[in-house]
């Protein structure tokens, strides 16, 4: 793999007279081969190993934080506290309202979570965020259907399933049409597109940058196009900053659109 | 012009027929490429639309302007999910 982009011999290989770039075929870039237990359920790779820095970063952080929490906050403390203020200023109280608040841990951490494991997109030497393989926003996606069911039929009983598939106010012969439609949209849609927008996201930067690092390391390679591949690389430079963005943003819409589920659960009437 | 339909001839008899594995390639590329474009065009409109309308929110009213950012960001991701399914179609057509 590393030898792949770092030899641009490797890449030019394929060419009869006349240049060419060869784009890494899609399994080349983001398929990793396990440590150990290679096909097995345990099998440990790189997703794997970043899934766990992504949920070890905030323990530690808010661990540090905590561990000596005063009044005045100071040093990492600020620092923590600001992004718990964050949370809850732009995801919960907005989209739930203040009796939302008890959800705040777990949204936090779904945050945090979200927004480490992205970020490894531009850490250089990981340059792969966890989130572009389908399992990691498929189960957080799954963790967000089940909360916002189990806080409807919590607060509301089996209720919560008639309001939301017979919705008050609307003629007795629609409900042939509106429920089908209710069904499909709140139990299946939302957690599929939740999944599939973080997924799609960052595997579309993922390919985004490496296409531009293959083309910025061809066009160097080729001499006289060194100029060209300056170009190139200032645009891989630009989209680097832009997948920081990215990063976060996703991660951001992600637990706001949860609180916006839960909320949407914890008050059926809008 | 005969010369240059001649030569043309030439050429198209000299190319050798492609397999089925190339004719699957090239149908799944051209159609990777139209799926994508054909999906980028509503969300775009939709996104533009949106965006437009809620800078003029927020130049009208710079007070609420928190407000209509959350409200900007969440329509933005439902809008954004149908270009999204356009690009995994894209993927699945291209590489699988």
């Amino acid at each position: 793999m590393l030898s792949a982009l770092t030899n641009p011999a490797i890449l030019l290989a394929s060419e009869e007279g006349g240049g060419g770039v060869e784009f890494p075929p899609i399994n080349l870039i983001v398929k990793w081969p396990s440590a150990f237990g290679e096909g097995q359920w345990y099998g440990f790779n790189k997703i794997a190993l970043i899934s766990l820095i992504a949920m070890a970063v905030p323990v530690l952080l808010f661990w540090l934080a905590g561990r000596k929490a005063s009044l005045v906050p100071t040093g990492i403390q600020n620092v923590m506290e600001s992004s718990i203020d964050f949370v809850e200023k732009q995801v919960v109280l907005p989209a739930i309202g203040p009796d939302g608040m008890r959800y705040l841990p777990m949204l936090v951490s779904m945050f945090f979570f979200i927004w480490i494991g992205n970020l490894f997109e531009v850490i250089p030497t990981a340059h792969m965020p966890a989130n572009a393989r389908m399992a990691n926003p498929v189960m957080l996606a799954v963790v967000a259907w089940a909360m916002f069911i189990g806080v409807g039929v919590k607060h509301h009983g089996l209720r919560y399933f008639k309001d939301a598939l017979f919705p008050p106010g609307v003629p007795k012969a629609l409900y042939l049409l509106v429920t089908p439609i209710e069904f499909l949209s709140t139990f299946l849609i939302r957690p599929f597109s939740l999944a599939v927008r973080l997924f799609a996201n960052m595997l579309a930067g993922h390919i985004l940058l490496v296409t531009f690092s293959v083309l910025t390391i061809t066009l160097v390679a080729e001499g006289i196009l060194a100029v060209v591949g300056g170009l190139s690389f200032a645009m891989l430079v630009a989209f680097t900053g832009f997948e920081f963005m990215v990063a976060f943003l996703q991660a951001f819409i992600f637990s706001l659109l949860t609180a916006v589920y839960i909320g949407g659960a914890l008050h059926p009437a809008h | 012009m005969s010369a240059l339909t001649n030569a043309a001839a030439e050429i198209l008899a000299q190319a050798e027929p492609l397999s089925a594995a190339d004719q699957k390639g090239i149908a799944g590329a051209s159609g990777a490429g139209m799926a994508y474009g054909l999906a980028a065009i509503g969300p775009g409109i939709g996104i533009g639309y949106l965006v437009g309308q809620a800078v003029q929110a927020m130049a009208r009213q710079p007070e609420s302007a928190g407000q209509v950012q959350t409200t900007m960001f969440l329509g933005i991701a439902f809008t954004e999910a149908l270009a999204l399914i356009g690009f995994v179609v894209f993927i699945l057509l291209k590489f699988v």
